[in-house]
């Protein structure tokens, strides 16, 4: 005879899961409109999107709110963990998404933005991201992992060019072996403590002092194989590059930040309770990683002839960088993660909108690619203040002071010193010098040499519009004055991770 | 408005440069030089307001800019920064005025805004972060100024300019991090005020590999042998402009980060490395002076002397004494004024005949006697002659290193009259004997807009070379605080001995003048 479960409602804390069901409400409405009246314009979905991403902003905040007065909140059955790092990575997580919308709304008409299944794809997408932080369970941030990447391939797939299908099906590929990996690193961890849950695994490997070492070291190498895929470590990156010439520039540009940050912070919730409790296997490969992931991809993006194909070698060594935060994983080193990121967004969402909004329909014959540098010479005679912004973006992503990312480069340095990995910051600091090459790159071609003959002038604004338009503002204006902004953000952010306890 | 002289002397160039872009492209140079005048003026003003009895830095502003990390906007001047501000704010003034016809007028002189920006940012900041801010802004504008007006390489040379500083300068990062995380673990806060750093005594060991990586990035800027190699080749590309900038001011950054940095911060590792950096230095002054003997184009004979009398700042610097540091400051100044006005000379005879072979000429003497005076007068005083700005400097520097080792000062006094030679046997290249190329038979002599710029060069020249007084005794001032200082927080008794403590030493040098009376 089954006892019938008393679970009393306010136990489940429903109110955790509101910042996620709202963007799935919002996705389930857009396909409801569409049934009602089919061949509505773009304009609307990106509004009603934005609207329900704001609204989900909101709940975040309150949660944010709840969490500096209670600490910690559980709910659910305890599946879903609204702490700090939690409360932080969706805030980057839907604060770029909002910036990212509007890219939609581009002069040009765009095949994939005539489908609502694309917006509610994406809003799709970002609750499963949501899902993958807001927890400590692995079961749930594997279904939110799968949740989104499966509808970020169909978005990328949904760009009208060949080499779009072509990167849908590798980063399918991929992303099926990577969650292939996951499942049975999960499965080792389970097999060896007989749970599922982050602290409890911990707990449990704690309290017999890491007799099974073996196993676990063979869960971690999974782990790490199936976090390489998604953060894009060497030598797991080669998708990256492909999958990022084949995407809309705007796409691109998404997936080198929001899918990384959600990947960073499980990496971080399962990595530094692993690292902190002595596993020097693992701190030795994730040093490997590190340096090789930041060092190579530098000396890769030196000869790429593609500007988008260089930002994304570009954006591997930034999340290179990124990675040792969890490698030297102290409160201080953690809180530069999140800022470096959050000034990673603007800077990057900068960038790949300015390719974007020079986006052609077709290729003329002096460019042997959609973003190839010699495209953008002379820019500064056609469209100085194009050309001016994007410097200012190259500037910025080299790490040239006063611009927004040299304020979470000096703070992951400075973590690196206080934290006793001197070596490895040197390293950081040399790559910053590597990388300032193929970033000046393309301040050359804009500035210093003369626009290839033939070349149509009104191309690098070619696809703007007023929210193209304000959108690269907002990420100027937020690159320009990082300065000010550095100092709430830290004291922010690091309140917030010293109070999750990382 | 004295109160925040210095924020004004920063961000007036700044804010001009953007109202700059409105500017009509054939009024813009009126622009320029009015802004720049505006800001000479502002910077004599802070001269004149300048308390000149005083050590300390004057004029302090201090704003929170990141208080959770410790990052303050924190400014301020003494006598050592104070004279390279003016000449940073002069060279501007000149170097717009004397700019010739250039395409695309209007860019360049809103570069050259920013620029100065940067450079007065740099010696007025007294907040490592706000210092290096300024320190890799400052390669931004110089970088386009290269690349957008260079010569046949032009894009080599800017970028091989850029990554050099950059790649020393990001070392210098990682150590001005530890410097602020050793200065953590010392008082529980983090500092990057440098007057807070002044304060902090580390273990020598700490000091030597600190040093080491200050020392990464002021060597490669100003730049040290080894490192010198970008810089002839930013030199030969650049336009006169640039050069102009490069080598008054920018060079100085280097020179002065040392003073500012390196000496009170780690006094026993200056010790430590006091006679290796010596030996680079009298390398740096005999190798490139040989180097340059050998050169066929006159702008590069100029840029390596250049390098050949930043030898000779670091050789003053490390003598560690009031006498060669006061003596090296002087001479930084001395160096911008003279090295300045040579490649302005450079670019006259360039803008006439658009080679700087000096092949080509021969006799230009006869066909230009004003610009074969200045000339002249420039290349005395580049050489060190007495009674012109130059000689005081080196006549100090080497007197303070004398002090210190004997030998070493000979060697480098001996590489002097190695300079001589080369200056000497270019200048016989270029303007004696008859003229031989027809080319030059009728160049048309100095201009008024030139003189301009070349006569109160000169004026300054023989004034601070006959009469340097009003600039050294503030220098002296400043210098004999950083000395103390460092003396009292040596802790090797090889660094006690070395450095003089002046708490005697005022007095015999007082004493000294009184008998001289």
């Amino acid at each position: 005879m089954l006892e019938p479960v008393n679970v009393s409602l306010e136990s489940l804390n429903l109110m955790t899961l509101s910042p996620m069901l709202i963007p799935i409400i919002g996705a389930l409405m857009i396909i409801v409109v569409d049934l009602f009246k089919s061949g509505l314009d773009k304009t609307l979905y990106v509004m009603l999107s934005l609207l329900f991403l704001v609204m989900d902003f909101g709940a975040i905040l309150e949660s944010a709110g709840a969490f500096a007065q209670n600490g910690t909140i559980m709910g659910i059955f305890d599946v879903m963990l609204i702490d700090g790092l939690a409360i932080l990575s969706q805030l980057i997580i839907v604060g770029a998404s909002m910036l990212f919308i509007p890219l939609a709304l581009t002069s040009k008409r765009f095949h994939e933005f005539s489908y609502p299944e694309f917006f509610a794809l994406f809003l799709f997408m970002i609750s499963g991201f949501q899902f993958m932080v807001a927890t400590d369970n692995l079961i749930l941030v594997f279904v939110g992992l799968e949740t989104s990447s499966l509808a970020l391939y169909t978005l990328i797939a949904m760009h009208n060019r060949d080499k779009s299908f072509e990167a849908a099906v590798k980063y399918f590929t991929m992303g099926a072996l990577a969650a292939g990996f996951y499942s049975f690193g999960a499965m080792v961890f389970y097999a060896l403590t007989g749970s599922v849950e982050i602290n409890q695994i911990a707990s449990v490997l704690a309290a017999n002092k890491y007799a099974d070492i073996g196993y676990v070291l063979i869960g971690v190498t999974f782990m790490l194989a199936s976090f390489g895929f998604k953060l894009s470590l060497v030598p797991f990156h080669t998708w990256a590059p492909d999958i990022y010439e084949g995407a809309s520039a705007s796409m691109a540009g998404f997936m080198s930040i929001v899918p990384k940050i959600a990947a960073f912070i499980v990496a971080m919730r399962i990595f530094e309770f692993l690292i902190h409790s002595g596993v020097v296997w693992l701190e030795v490969i994730l040093y490997i990683f590190v340096v090789v992931t930041m060092t190579a991809a530098n000396i890769w993006a030196l000869v790429q002839t593609d500007v988008k194909r260089m930002l994304a070698y570009s954006s591997i060594s930034h999340a290179g960088f990124v990675m040792a935060a969890i490698l030297i994983g102290t409160t201080q080193s953690n809180s530069a993660l999140f800022l470096y990121w959050a000034l990673f967004t603007f800077t990057n969402l900068g960038s790949f909108s300015m390719l974007w909004i020079s986006r052609q329909k077709h290729i003329p014959a002096h460019q042997s690619s959609d973003h190839s540098y010699n495209k953008f010479a002379g820019m500064v005679r056609t469209a100085p203040v194009a050309a001016s912004i994007m410097a200012l973006f190259m500037l910025s992503l080299a790490g040239i002071p006063p611009f927004a990312l040299f304020w979470g480069k000096l703070y992951m340095i400075a973590s690196a010193v206080s934290g006793g990995y001197t070596v490895l910051a040197l390293i950081m600091a040399l790559n910053s010098a590597i990388a300032g090459y193929y970033y000046l790159k393309l301040i050359v071609y804009m500035f210093m040499l003369d626009p290839v003959k033939g070349a149509d002038e009104h191309v690098f604004t070619n696809n703007a519009s007023l929210s193209l338009r304000t959108i690269i503002g907002l990420a100027a204006v937020g690159t320009i004055f990082a300065f000010i902004a550095v100092n709430p953000l830290l004291e922010f952010i690091t309140a917030f991770v010293y109070n999750s306890g990382y | 408005m004295l109160d925040n002289i210095l924020s004004i002397l920063i961000f007036f160039p700044a804010l001009a440069a953007m109202f700059g872009f409105v500017i009509h492209k054939d009024s813009a140079r009126a622009y320029g030089i009015s802004v720049a005048f505006i800001e000479l003026a502002l910077s004599l003003l802070l001269w004149f307001s300048f308390d000149s009895n005083a050590s300390g830095m004057q004029f302090m502003e201090q704003l929170p800019l990141v208080p959770a990390f410790g990052i303050n906007y924190i400014l301020g001047v003494d006598g050592i920064s104070l004279f390279i501000i003016i000449l940073a704010s002069f060279f501007t003034l000149i170097g717009i005025a004397s700019l010739t016809e250039t395409k695309n007028v209007k860019n360049m002189i809103i570069t050259l805004l920013f620029l100065q920006m940067t450079m007065v940012g740099v010696f007025a900041a007294l907040d490592a972060i706000v210092f290096y801010v300024f320190w890799e802004l400052s390669l931004v504008p110089m970088l386009y100024i290269i690349g957008a007006w260079g010569g046949p390489l032009r894009i080599y040379a800017s970028i091989k300019f850029f990554l050099y500083t950059f790649t020393g300068s990001l070392v210098m990062l990682v150590g001005m991090l530890f410097m602020a995380y050793f200065y953590y673990q010392a008082t529980g806060v983090w500092s990057f005020a440098i007057l807070d750093w002044y304060r902090l005594i580390l273990p020598e060991t700490f000091q030597l590999w600190l040093f080491g990586a200050f020392f990464v990035g002021f060597a490669i800027k100003v730049p040290m042998f080894p490192f010198h190699t970008w810089l002839p080749y930013a030199h030969g590309q650049a336009p006169t402009i640039g050069s102009v900038i490069l080598a008054a001011i920018l060079l100085k950054m280097g020179t002065y980060a040392f003073i500012r940095f390196s000496l009170p911060m780690f006094p026993d590792a200056s010790v430590f490395f006091m006679f290796p950096i010596a030996i680079i230095a009298i390398i740096m002054i005999i190798y490139t002076a040989m180097v340059a003997y050998a050169q066929e184009d006159i702008k590069q004979v100029v840029a390596y002397s250049s390098v050949s009398h930043m030898g000779v700042i670091i050789l003053g610097t490390f003598a560690l004494n009031v006498e060669g540091i006061t003596g090296s400051i002087f001479l930084m100044i001395a160096h911008g004024v003279v090295s300045g006005a040579l490649f302005l000379l450079v670019g006259v005879i360039y803008d006439r005949r658009h080679t700087k072979m000096m092949s080509e000429f021969g006799g230009l003497a006869s066909v230009m006697p004003r610009y074969a005076t200045i000339f002249g007068l420039m290349l005395m005083a580049s050489v060190g002659m007495p009674l012109t700005i130059n000689f005081v400097g080196e006549f100090l520097s080497l007197l303070g290193f004398y002090k210190q080792s004997h030998i070493l000062t000979l060697l480098a006094g001996a590489a002097i009259i190695v300079g001589a030679i080369y200056m000497l046997a270019a200048y016989k290249k270029m303007f004696f004997g008859k003229v031989t190329n027809e080319k030059n038979r009728n160049l048309p002599d100095v201009n008024k807009r030139e003189l301009l710029a070349l006569i109160p060069l000169s004026i300054i020249t023989i004034w601070l070379g006959v009469y340097p007084k009003p600039i050294l005794e503030p220098i002296n001032n400043s210098v004999e605080s950083i000395v103390q200082l460092m003396h009292d927080k040596s802790i090797t008794e090889e660094a006690k001995s070395r450095i003089p403590n002046l708490i005697e030493g005022i007095e015999i040098t007082k004493t000294s003048t009184q008998g001289a009376h």
